[in-house]
């Protein structure tokens, strides 16, 4: 019998910050103390507190030690396992209230979630598929297959599940089609393409909890009619790729796949594909155009994968966290899961909460909280103290939303009509040091990099639009360029083929929408107000503050600063670069170093180019 | 084209060529179509795009085998066997489609008897084909239809063309792959009017439209219509002619638009009996190869600077239109021929347009009675078509075969290896190809780019072979048989089976045909130029 | 034959197969609505986005992929169609080389058509950034050149080389803006399988793909190609006694449209300046001109001595029908042999 267990987060984040040398630690020692028989390691999936990892869970106490590094375990077994003393340094402090919280309900981070979707990530071992079974695992396939197809789908139609990948279709109305659809060979994809900067929860769920991605994959083949899935999911993710094959391999031993499942006339097969890295990908008919060895780039819908997808067979693709959602909604019922969430957005939402947060990580909140919470209450409020200016919601073709609109719901409906989307739910929270020009520019060249090339405007558009943008931030923008701006994010957005370029203008709609005044001010008066647009700024030494140490001098790598020692020194503005070494060199106490954004003169007076040359601008 | 004519009573395409983008199987047998009939090459591809099943009869790995189901690389030379051995295999597992021969074969009893021999150790042994590929081919073939049948000079380039030729129209009848849509056995005609030129009777028994030199009652119509006695014996064919020139047998040719000292099987023996002969007369568009061997050349002119009409291989009469003047004092060949005609005192050839010699023929000709410039104007018309009102046949053979009994008659037939064998000295097979970018031998050396693309000549030679020889790619080798040598750059490539090699023959610089036999089949006297013992060594 | 569907494009009631696409039914029935990606002879894909149209009860979509359907109510023009239309088609020209004046599809280039149609907005192209226009010229093939500064993207090139050659040895290569069309590895066209039928050439709608040192005929005339036994329909165009241009004849029974690299590209033999163009008549050993009468005098004389066996003709499959009818005729007829035969064997 093993007194303890230690949960070690194997997550990809945990790992990257070294769990694994921290596990090889703890056998180490655990050794060393004649532990091995008492206390049980196990490896577990992602805890979602990514950025406090590795994280390192003694049960049955339930101490929650975070930021845990390999030689840190010798004092944890000695300390505490031997002798009974909180290691307090590595329990979690709020950087909020300044309180130590030892088990992890009492952190804030996980107070307000709601964790269904990751109800196992964190909590089994991945690799371990009966650890799955006894928290409940394949009780929702055993139901399905007790039930009639059309009776499978009604339930997920009652259940009011959304689809979690980004447009929110509603699954059952989904499965419906695929199920209606006559074929020999219908086909169930997993969408594992996790593309958005930023966003892992579907890598998270893999990782954590593959079990469930199977279940519902095989749910979904039992109520459209299909004996054959595919995993499509990005070769980037090599321990979702490992776990994954790991879950497939036990659930064929355990019958669980293959022929005759539990007893019950249904066969089902899983493969994997690996994908190659395209953003792109991640739309359902390019996704389908890859796994079937084509040039990964979507086609015109309709007809829609249901009628005529994989092979052009009927196909229902549905997205990790979706699948993740249905063993539950068949376990547990229908009723039971709608009880969560708004009226027309049931359930939870995972969310990879990043950005100028205290509490960054993976989030998992019920439909209807506020971004307020999530940022506030979860997120610990803005890092250093700063003001909170707005959430980017929805990926890099997700939209700002500012803060009159903090108490704004999560939901589908209200984040679309906000201008935003869920997207995949990434949440990245914005403070005042951001530019949201600069931000725009960003995702901008994130989306027109990855636009497939086929349709014009989303081709052709987005790359102009960066361009407008590029120019606005580095002191070229012309006052007819917002209008440009406006017309051409409308056209792209009705003019293009496929989700991506549909919601690729989102994030400068969005800022404009919200932000206009700092378009204006980049544009009309040539300057940053958030002082992150290099171009627009100025370094200026105060005279009166300046005490001549020459550090800032000796660290301006173009020689643009002069002065003698002890005299006040003086910034050469033609050969400034911007780079802000001189900020960073003078010393705190002094700050003579001030970086102004006032509005450049000689840009202001800079003539529009005529267009008839070839240049950039 | 004399093998067809047994089997089914016509020698031509049975089927049209946008019929063969809907087939289900293609066994397209010793053709290069892509690159020898490139828009045939299209509706292939298309077939297959659409799901046909492509076996690709040929020793070589030609491009087409690109979108074969099945490549049967045999040993040249050995069709007979593995077509037979296909016959077994659909007879044996009861794949034939019995009620069809019942109906419109004869002779079936004897051609199946004369499968046994046709045992999987011998098919395999002499093909040099796994059985399994054979067995294969012929379910493929048998089971999806409908089956069409592409062949061309890989087939009849043989000592024994012919028996490959009735090999193959045994396949489609006894599957009853004839006289339905998108099937047929289909002969890819080399050249634009060669369809056209067997028409007209340009062969040694036959007048136009197939009536036998030989057959009184079509001797006299034509003696009445020209107005003098015809002999009834028929004549030389292509190579006899050369034969007996070299023997002093024949001493006047008058030879128009063709270039022997490239083309013609042994070549050297050729050219020889040219230089024998009395008197030549070239009439060409250039002073080609054999035409400065000539006492008088003649200028034609082309294509573009003549009216009259051309018959595809799909049996399709269309105009063909003037675009220019004549080049120089070029003139079209009718007008030379009935000139010449005139000045030896004939009437008959006073013609004014080639639409009077088309209308003066219709009327001697029942499969093209129904067919005159007027209705051409509006669209082209496949023969037969024996009347006005009659809209041409682009499928041939659908109530009865053109044979006397009406019925097919399915041949037994034996396997009689190449002529020309190798042995220690010749221990190689030389087979002939085309490029896609080159046309026989005179006028696509004459436009400006092809020479480019095609890459001029070279001898493709497997990597085993090439290894065991010592030769590397772009060598320069001697090639010799029992006839000549020449040099030439050699390639080394796949394409070539192990002990096989290939050169194309439209290029003088090196006469390929300096190489090849002539050997001759017995029925219709083709060439083997398919198949020539060589060896090749290192310059 | 199935039961036509009706529906009304702009108010106007037409009649369509089913799945016929709206963009076909309408251009059919002489309703213009622009489109660049859409080609008859090919599959449509919808990715010019140009097509657009609104149909009552519907998001905006594009007509070309969008099959009609019975009593459907369809508008090709709106003020948002046009904006999204407009803002595509300027974002398109420029990035297009838009030297029109010296390229070779001047007049006959559907970008120009559209640009008619649809109009700019010279403000937002003055507004617009301009990108660097510099790819290299493809000309290492002998017949036609590739100018991808001049490409629309409209992939009309890569269906033709897939649907119609069946070869597919040109697709679209890299993401985003680097988008362009490309062989296998990027490398020049030569260097690929593309065995130069030169359909792309005759199918894109741009000055992206042309032939070498195209000239404009003077007239046309519809005959046949010389080579091969398919017996191809084209169309020569000649202009001042010599042949410049030939293209297949659309609907041709044989070729369907089609031709292949000798016909389309390898007519210049015919003026080659080699041709015969005087009968020579061998004196002393050499060939010398002669005048017709001579040649013709000569040569009834001599065949005159051969008659009978002595004699054969070599007919030709070059020749036409009637060529070889006399042909075969004179040597029948006048020599009295049935020596004739011509390659067919070969």
């Amino acid at each position: 019998m093993y007194e303890r267990h230690i949960l070690i987060c194997a997550g990809t984040g945990c790992i990257s910050s070294g769990a694994l040398e921290v596990k090889e630690a703890l056998i180490e020692e655990l050794d060393k103390h004649g532990l091995k028989d008492k206390v049980r390691i196990i490896m577990s999936g992602c805890h979602g507190f990514c950025e406090k990892g590795p994280i390192f869970i003694v049960y049955p106490e339930d101490v929650f030690y975070c930021g845990v590094q390999a030689e840190d375990v010798p004092e944890i077994v000695e300390e505490y396992l031997i002798k009974g003393n909180m290691v307090e340094r590595l329990l979690y402090h709020d950087p909020v209230s300044g309180e130590t919280h030892v088990s992890h309900d009492q952190i804030m981070f996980y107070h307000k979630q709601l964790r269904q979707a990751l109800r196992n990530c964190g909590v089994i071992d991945p690799e371990n598929i009966d650890e799955y079974i006894i928290r409940g695992g394949y009780i929702g396939l055993k139901k399905a297959l007790q039930m009639e197809p059309m009776e499978v789908v009604n339930e997920v139609k009652t259940s009011g599940l959304r689809g979690r990948g980004g447009a929110g279709f509603p699954t059952g109305m989904k499965w419906q089609f695929a199920n209606s659809s006559k074929g020999d060979k219908k086909y169930v994809v997993c969408n594992a393409d996790e593309g958005d900067p930023g966003a892992f929860m579907d890598r998270s769920l893999l990782e954590g909890d593959p079990h469930a991605i199977l279940e519902g994959m095989m749910i979904s083949g039992r109520a459209i009619g299909a004996d054959e899935g595919y995993i499509y999911v990005r070769s980037e993710y090599p321990l979702a790729i490992k776990r994954l094959r790991t879950a497939i391999r036990q659930a064929e031993e355990y019958g669980m796949l293959g022929e005759n499942i539990l007893g019950f006339d249904f066969n089902f097969k899983i493969k994997i594909k690996e994908g190659a890295g395209a953003f792109v990908c991640g739309e359902e008919t390019a996704l389908l155009a890859s796994i079937e060895g084509q040039r990964g780039v979507p086609r015109h819908r309709p007809p829609f994968p249901a009628v005529e997808g994989l092979w052009s067979k009927p196909t229902c693709i549905n997205n990790v966290e979706t699948l993740a959602n249905v063993p539950l909604i068949l376990r547990r019922g229908a009723e039971k899961f709608a009880t969560i969430g708004t009226e027309g957005s049931k359930g939870t939402k995972v969310f990879a909460l990043t950005g100028k947060v205290n509490n960054t990580g993976l989030v998992e909140v019920p439909m209807g909280v506020t971004i307020r919470e999530v940022v506030f209450d979860i997120g610990g409020g803005i890092r250093y103290g700063k003001k909170f200016k707005a959430a980017q919601i929805g990926g890099p073709s997700g939209g700002c939303i500012p803060d009159e609109h903090l108490d704004l719901p999560i939901d589908f409906d209200s984040l679309t009509a906000a201008g935003a989307m869920m997207g995949s739910g990434g949440l990245v929270v914005v403070d005042e040091d951001t530019c949201m020009v600069d931000m725009a520019r960003y995702f901008l060249n994130f989306t027109r990099k990855e636009s497939c090339g086929q349709c014009i405007p989303c081709r052709l558009g987005t790359t102009q639009m960066y361009e407008i943008l590029e120019d606005i931030t580095e002191g070229r923008g012309k006052p007819e360029d917002i209008k440009l701006l406006e017309e051409l994010a409308w056209a792209i957005k009705k003019g293009s083929m496929c989700g991506l370029g549909q919601t690729a203008p989102n994030p400068v709609l969005t800022t404009l929408r919200y932000f206009r005044d700092e378009y204006e001010a980049h544009v009309y008066e040539k300057r940053c107000p958030a002082l992150v647009c290099k171009a627009l700024l100025q370094y200026r030494i105060d005279p009166e503050k300046c005490i001549g140490c020459r550090r800032c001098a000796k660290e301006c790598p173009v020689d643009a600063i002069s002065g003698e020692k002890k005299e006040p020194h003086v910034i050469d503005q033609e050969k400034c670069i911007k780079c802000g070494a001189c900020f960073e060199a003078c010393p705190k106490k002094v700050q003579a170093v001030e970086v102004l954004s006032e509005g450049l003169p000689e840009l202001k007076e800079t003539e529009a180019c005529e267009g008839d040359c070839k240049c950039q601008s | 084209m004399a093998g067809l004519a047994t089997a089914l009573g016509s020698g031509a395409m049975t089927n049209t060529i946008a019929e063969i983008g809907d087939s289900a199987c293609i066994l397209a047998a010793g053709t290069s179509t892509t690159e020898a009939h490139p828009i045939i090459g299209y509706q292939v591809k298309k077939a297959v795009r659409n799901g046909a099943k492509l076996i690709v009869v040929n020793p070589q790995e030609v491009p087409l085998t690109q979108f074969a189901t099945l490549h049967l690389p045999l040993k040249p030379g050995t069709d007979v066997v593995l077509l037979m051995g296909m016959a077994k295999v659909i007879i044996d597992e009861g794949l034939h489609d019995q009620n069809y021969i019942d109906e419109r074969c004869e002779n079936f009893d004897k051609f199946k008897e004369s499968l046994e021999v046709y045992t999987p150790e011998f098919v395999s042994d002499t093909t040099g084909l796994p059985w399994e590929d054979v067995v294969e081919a012929a379910r493929m073939y048998a089971e999806n239809g409908p089956a069409s049948i592409l062949y061309c000079m890989g087939i009849t380039q043989h000592s024994h063309g012919t028996d490959n030729v009735l090999a193959v129209s045994n396949l489609a009848l006894i599957t009853g792959n004839l006289g339905r849509l998108s099937a047929g056995v289909n002969p890819l005609r080399g050249q634009n009017n060669v369809q056209g030129a067997c028409d007209m009777g340009s062969l040694p028994n036959v007048f136009t439209g197939y009536q036998k030199v030989e057959n009184d009652e079509a001797r006299q119509k034509f003696e009445k219509a020209w107005g003098v006695s015809l002999s009834g014996k028929p004549g030389l064919t292509h190579t006899e002619i050369f034969d007996a020139a070299y023997k002093g047998d024949i001493k006047a040719i008058y030879l128009i638009g063709e270039n022997p000292v490239l083309t013609e099987a042994n070549a050297a023996h050729s050219n020889e009996a040219m230089d024998k002969l009395d008197f030549l007369v070239v009439q060409d568009i250039f002073l080609n190869e054999t035409a400065q061997k000539a006492d008088v050349v003649l200028p034609a002119v082309s294509f573009a600077e003549k009216n009259g009409t051309s018959v595809n291989t799909e049996r399709r009469v269309q105009r063909v239109r003037r675009v220019i003047d004549p080049v120089g004092e070029s003139k079209p060949d009718w007008w030379i021929v009935s000139a010449i005609a005139n000045e030896m005192g004939y009437e008959g050839f006073a013609y004014n347009s080639a639409e009077e010699i088309f209308n003066e023929m219709a009327k001697l000709t029942p499969s093209f009675a129904g067919i005159n410039y007027e209705r051409l104007d509006q669209g082209s018309i496949q023969w037969p078509c024996p009347s006005k009102d009659h809209p041409g046949t682009p499928v041939l053979h659908k109530e009865k075969f053109a044979t006397p009994s009406g019925k097919a008659k399915l041949a037994p037939l034996e396997y009689r290896p190449s002529e020309d064998c190798c042995d220690f000295d010749f221990p190689l097979i030389l087979t002939t190809e085309r490029s896609l970018y080159q046309f026989h031998s005179t006028m696509t050396r004459y436009s400006e780019g092809l020479d480019e693309l095609s890459g001029g000549e070279q001898i493709l030679i497997n990597p085993v072979d090439a290894e065991k020889l010592g030769i590397a790619d772009g060598d320069l080798v001697e090639v010799s048989s029992r006839r000549g040598k020449l040099k030439v750059k050699a390639t080394i490539t796949r394409r070539s089976q192990p002990g096989v090699a290939s050169l194309s023959f439209h290029f003088a610089e090196c006469p390929t045909n300096l190489l090849t036999s002539s050997a001759l089949d017995p029925v219709a006297k083709t060439p083997e130029t398919k198949v020539c013992a060589i060896r090749i060594d290192k310059v | 034959m199935s039961e036509l569907i009706t529906l009304t494009v702009d108010g106007v009631e037409i009649k369509a197969a089913p799945g016929t696409s709206i963009l076909r039914a309408a251009l059919a029935n002489g309703i213009y609505i622009p489109h660049l990606c859409d080609h008859p002879d090919l599959t449509s894909v919808g990715i010019c986005r140009v097509c657009l149209v609104e149909i009552e009860g519907r998001r905006p979509t594009v007509s070309c992929m969008t099959p009609v359907e019975e009593g459907m109510v369809v508008t090709t023009a709106s003020e948002d169609l046009d904006q999204t239309r407009k803002v595509n088609l300027e974002l398109l020209v420029l990035n297009h080389d838009y030297n029109c004046q010296s390229c070779d599809k001047n007049s006959k280039c559907q970008l120009q058509e559209l640009t008619r149609y649809i109009g700019l907005d010279e403000e937002r192209i003055k507004a617009m950034r301009k990108p660097m226009l510099d790819s290299p010229i493809d000309d290492s093939n002998p017949y036609y050149i590739r100018d991808m500064d001049k490409c629309v993207l409209c992939g009309i090139c890569v269906r033709t080389c897939d649907e119609i050659q069946g070869d597919g040895c040109i697709d679209f290569a890299y993401r985003g803006i680097k988008t362009k069309i490309a062989v296998l590895g990027d490398k020049p066209i030569i260097d690929s399988t593309c065995v130069t039928c030169g359909e792309c050439v005759a199918r894109c709608p741009v000055g992206a793909l042309v032939p070498r040192n195209a000239v404009e005929p003077t007239y046309e005339v519809e005959t046949i190609c010389p080579f091969c036994g398919c017996g191809c329909g084209m169309v020569v165009g000649a202009r001042g006694n010599k042949i410049v241009s030939s293209r297949a004849v659309s609907g041709s029974p044989a070729n369907n449209g089609s031709l292949c690299v000798k016909g389309r590209f390898g007519l210049s033999f015919v003026n080659h300046p080699d041709r015969l163009t005087k009968p020579l008549i061998r004196k002393e050993g050499e060939l010398v001109e002669a005048s017709w009468e001579e040649a013709i005098s000569l040569i009834a004389d001599k065949f005159g001595q051969y008659k009978g066996d002595q004699y054969a003709t070599i007919a030709s499959a070059k020749c036409t029908v009637e060529d070889n009818y006399v042909m075969q005729k004179f040597t029948r007829a006048v020599m009295e042999t049935n020596n004739i035969d011509h390659c067919a064997r070969l």
